[in-house]
């Protein structure tokens, strides 16, 4: 059987969907013919003189290809001068967006001919090394991290150099798909701080894996953002609003931002707004990896690099293409991959009862076969209950009487203080409050390994009740004056005792 | 509360608003006028300064890489608050003050060289007691003579002020003491249940509201008999600060000592009001209300309210009779028990109240390495309320050489329990219970507790089969995967090191 692959017509794309290599495996494991148009790899670095090596027929035209070969390989969907070439019989395999596209899939099957859309292996352990998609989102998010760091003035890591100090730039990657993880791995190996988020809980562990910490959203529910297909979903009006509040409050914080979510047959969601990217620092850089589905930002114009208010906003969306040689190449592993699953050249065929063949297969013998059955295949089923937030919300019924004895409480005994009219007093409670609010809210942070150091140092610090004595010290009546003396002893004892047992303690401590 | 007792009060309001009113306008104008002298504008500057610093002192604790620095600076914040007073505010008694401090200095110095670390309750518990008295002895000398003389019309508010600061001092003076000896096992650790201690506290705190009324009034007209108002009070005030401490338990030690930590911050601060002193208004108000998270910290890791942990006699509740633990329990060698720990791939270690007392921190933590060396996952998983003081475990284990980042909080860990090979129990009872959990008559019923029963295997290190502070059985002890390593921790810990180091 012959494979024939094609030059890209597409403008500005790179890949090719066969490497010498991958054909050399067709060619040699499988048993295929494979005929490449002249230049096809060309703008992948992959030069004809490399695929005759590999054992492959070099044809100047793509006509040849359309007429002489079995199966077509492709990157792009068929531009419409290609599928009416297409010959009855024959398997048209490439990126088709079965779900976008239904007039294509018609056309195909006008042709009589049949076509798998790699897009469609289903998200199943065993059809990975197919997962075309995966593949090229693992180079978007590499990309995507490559081309924030040509934009970004800065480092991406902090130094601390005879020059000065550099702080690290932070990067926040929103959806943690196989793009924001790629993009994680990527940003932290050039040493930036990288914080993530994802509608999904159940991927925190794998965004901790890769050394960024996970944002978790203060709002409790039941929903859990995955699907039965392993992606994302639309996410209810009030999870979007706590959303959006968290990405407002990290847009002013971090440097890059790299958005990735996407969901399936959708338009992508925006999520950031024209004003979060306002109040980013100028010289940040926004990357949609959604450009092509409409963006995840306001901002994004698709293909370009925009600019507003001084931010550059990646609206790319031929990241994959960018990096065309290792694309390429992984690329033609998965069809490899999949051609090694129809058969090879000598069992080829229509297993329509291989649920990953199945699913793939969009047209079959001039008759649209999409949408496939559903395969449920999320990869880790949502916990039935998340601890991590309690339902803050009580019946509206319900009088909260403690609250509201507090509240009387307070406010009488502030109007009572008003009644002294004493300057003086009124003044030293407003200290005295002042500072009740700054401890409670400094010690909540303290760390319970702690507690002991923290109780011994407070202690010591109340030794400045040392004060007190030392004022009345001076006194005149003799009794009060020794009172007052008295009282500076203990006081420093608690004073001297305390700091230094503290210090003592704190040696202790190692990591 | 009695007839005249009221006519009193309205009697004083009467004349006190009097009082104020005519009085208001003069004091209005002499603030607007108020020019301070150099050296007192300058400390006043350097309160401020030194407040901020005890703030960043507090902030720089919460984190092990900032404690140190954190502890500086509450350094040179109070000296710096002492250099200002010596500067600005001392109006004499030099020699006087000098003396006290040298003296302190040295004998405070002693102590915190001298503690042990498994001292550190008692010294904490003591030093509380300190600040306390000095707030007393500070009241009723501003009393005497305050060191600035008070204007007529604010003659009531500072009466009330010395009252209330020298009251708290009292309570925190004495609570703290009965602690300390409490801790120091002079006196032993089981509540003081008095029959209608409830009661008693109840009289004592009125008894105490009518003498500050008498105080008040007798203070009003020179040579009256209010001190003898203030120095009943005080007794009386020691006496509830001794039976509030004597009716707490053993194991609500934690909360106690952090109850008095902010007591003895509350008395500095009600200091600072009748001194007219603002450092000392907000650096007690900051330690007063750590101590208050500190408690409340503490009673929700017992899943108790503060109000039952303070009014003491804990064990007397439960809605039934708590389930009767029934089975057997399984003995364990030191070999068994090293047998195990060779066996086991993740090891979770618990420590109690028990290692600090046999002080078997140091050969544990030298078992630890010697595990580590052997590629297992030892961790320690720490109660919140494991010891008899905030944080008591993380310091012993410190001391040891532990580093701190496989000392986990029980929130942390207690999730990987069920993947945990053997669980090493020293010297903890109620922090280990599962009758917390399944049984609801148990009187600790609701407390979160380290699970250790979930993990593959369990040796509990202990003297005997009796019961903790909290005074329940502990069916863990009775459970098919647990065992017991009968015996003192250090030995058997000395006795797990040798065999260890011999393989």
């Amino acid at each position: 059987m012959k494979v024939g692959v094609t030059k890209e017509i597409y403008p500005g794309e790179c890949r090719v969907a066969a490497t010498p290599e991958t054909a050399r495996r067709l060619i040699e494991k499988q048993g295929f013919e494979v005929t490449v148009e002249s230049g096809a790899g060309a703008l992948a670095s992959f030069p004809d003189e490399s695929y005759e090596s590999a054992g492959c027929e070099i044809v100047d035209s793509a006509e040849r290809i359309w007429n002489e070969c079995d199966i077509i390989l492709k990157v792009r969907s068929p531009e419409d001068s290609e599928v009416e070439q297409l010959r009855p019989q024959t398997t048209l395999i490439s990126f088709l967006a079965p779900g976008q596209s239904p007039k294509l899939l018609e056309k195909i099957a006008e042709r009589k001919a049949s076509a798998i859309a790699i897009e469609a292996v289903p998200r199943i352990s065993r059809a990975q090394k197919l997962d075309a998609l995966s593949s090229m989102a693992n180079i978007a998010g590499y990309r995507a991290v490559v081309e924030a760091a040509g934009l970004f003035g800065r480092f991406f890591t902090g130094q601390i150099t005879a020059a000065g100090k550099v702080p690290p730039a932070k990067v926040l990657v929103i959806g943690a798909g196989v793009a924001g993880l790629s993009a994680i791995g990527t940003a932290r190996g050039l040493g930036a701080i990288v914080r993530a988020f994802d509608v999904r809980p159940e991927v925190a562990d794998q965004v901790k894996s890769m050394g960024a910490d996970f944002l978790m959203l203060e709002f409790e529910s039941d929903e859990s953002g995955g699907t039965s297909g392993g992606y994302a979903k639309t996410m209810s009006k009030e999870f979007i609003d706590a959303e959006m509040a968290l990405f407002a409050a990290q847009a002013k914080e971090v440097d890059i931002i790299i958005t990735t979510a996407l969901i399936p047959g959708k338009p992508a969601p925006k999520l950031i707004t024209r004003e979060m990217v306002e109040s980013m620092r100028p010289g940040s850089v926004v990357v949609d990896l959604a450009a092509e589905q409409g963006g995840n930002c306001e901002c994004t114009v698709p293909n370009e690099v925009a600019n507003h208010h001084g931010v550059h906003i990646i609206g790319y969306s031929d990241l994959a293409s960018r990096l065309a040689n290792t694309s390429s190449q992984l690329y033609g592993t998965n069809l490899v991959h999949l051609l090694d699953e129809m058969g090879g050249a000598e069992g080829f065929c229509f297993d329509m009862d291989d649920v990953v063949i199945r699913s793939a297969t969009v047209v079959k013998d001039g008759e649209v076969t999409w949408p496939p059955p559903p395969v449920s295949v999320s990869a880790a089923a949502p916990k039935p209950s998340t601890p991590a937030v309690k339902t803050e919300i009580e019946p509206a019924t319900k009088i909260p009487w403690p609250k509201i004895t507090m509240l009387v409480l307070a406010i009488f005994s502030l109007v009572g203080i008003a009644m002294t009219q004493n300057a003086g007093f009124i003044t030293d409670f407003t200290v005295f409050l002042l500072s009740c609010i700054i401890g409670w809210q400094v010690i909540w942070n303290v760390s319970a390994s702690l507690h002991t150091p923290l109780m011994s140092v407070t202690n010591a610090i109340s030794g400045i009740i040392i004060v007190g004595g030392m004022v009345q010290v001076g006194v005149s009546s003799g009794l009060a004056a020794w009172l007052g003396g008295i009282a500076i002893f203990v006081a420093s004892i608690n004073i001297a005792g305390g700091f230094l047992v503290t210090h003592r303690m704190l040696k202790m401590f190692r990591k | 509360m009695n007839d005249s007792a009221v006519l009193q009060i309205m009697f004083l309001k009467r004349e006190w608003f009097q009082s104020v009113i005519d009085m208001d306008l003069i004091s209005t104008q002499l603030l607007a006028n108020e020019q301070l002298t150099l050296d007192k504008s300058a400390a006043t500057v350097a309160y401020l300064a030194a407040a901020v610093l005890f703030v960043l002192s507090l902030a720089g604790l919460s984190k092990q890489t900032t404690a140190r620095g954190g502890n500086i600076l509450g350094i040179i914040g109070m000296l710096l608050a002492i250099g200002a007073t010596i500067g600005g505010m001392m109006i004499g008694g030099f020699p006087i003050m000098i003396a006290a401090i040298a003296a302190a200095v040295i004998v405070g110095a002693i102590l915190a060289v001298r503690v042990p670390m498994t001292g550190m309750p008692e010294l904490v518990a003591m030093l509380h007691s300190f600040v306390g008295l000095a707030a007393v002895l500070v009241g009723i000398s501003s009393h005497i003579q305050p060191f600035q003389s008070v204007p007529a019309n604010e003659m009531l508010i500072h009466d009330i002020e010395v009252f209330i600061g020298v009251f708290i001092g009292a309570i925190t003076f004495t609570g703290s003491i009965v602690a300390f000896l409490k801790l120091r096992g002079t006196i032993g650790g089981k509540p003081l249940t008095l029959p209608g201690r409830h009661l008693i506290n109840l009289v004592m705190a009125a008894a105490c509201i009518g003498l500050g009324i008498w105080f008040c009034q007798e203070s009003h007209d020179s040579g009256g008999q209010a001190m003898t108002a203030l120095l009943a009070m005080t007794g009386i005030a020691s006496l509830i600060g001794i039976h509030l401490v004597m009716a707490i338990g053993g194991a609500d030690m934690p909360v106690v000592v952090s109850m008095l930590n902010s007591y003895s911050g509350w008395a500095a601060s009600a200091a600072g009001f009748m001194l007219k002193n603002h450092l000392l208004i907000a650096t007690g108000a900051l330690v007063g209300s750590s101590g208050a998270i500190l408690s409340y910290i503490m009673c929700a890791a017992m899943n108790r309210s503060f109000v039952s942990v303070i009014l003491g006699g804990f064990g007397g509740g439960g809605g039934g009779p708590a389930a009767e633990v029934e089975g057997t329990v399984t003995e364990f060698s030191v070999d068994d028990t090293v047998d195990m720990l060779e066996e086991a791939n993740s090891i979770v270690i618990v420590p109690g109240y028990g290692m600090a007392v046999a002080q078997a921190q140091h050969s544990l933590a030298e078992v630890v390495k010697i595990l580590k060396a052997k590629d297992k996952l030892v961790r320690f998983a720490i109660h919140p309320v494991a010891g008899r003081l905030p944080g008591h475990m993380n310091v012993l284990l410190a001391e040891a050489n532990v580093p701190y980042d496989i000392v986990l909080e029980m929130d942390e860990i207690n999730d990987d329990m069920p993947q945990t090979d053997a669980v090493l129990v020293i010297g903890a009872n109620d922090i280990v219970n599962p009758a917390a959990l399944e049984d609801p008559n148990s009187p600790i019923a609701g407390m979160p507790v380290l699970e250790v029963w979930s993990a593959a295997n369990c040796v509990v290190m202990k003297r005997g089969l009796a019961t903790g502070y909290a005074g329940v059985d502990n069916p863990l002890f009775y459970k098919d995967n647990t065992q017991m390593l009968f015996g003192d921790a250090k030995q058997n810990v000395d006795a797990i090191l040798r065999s260890l180091q011999g393989n």
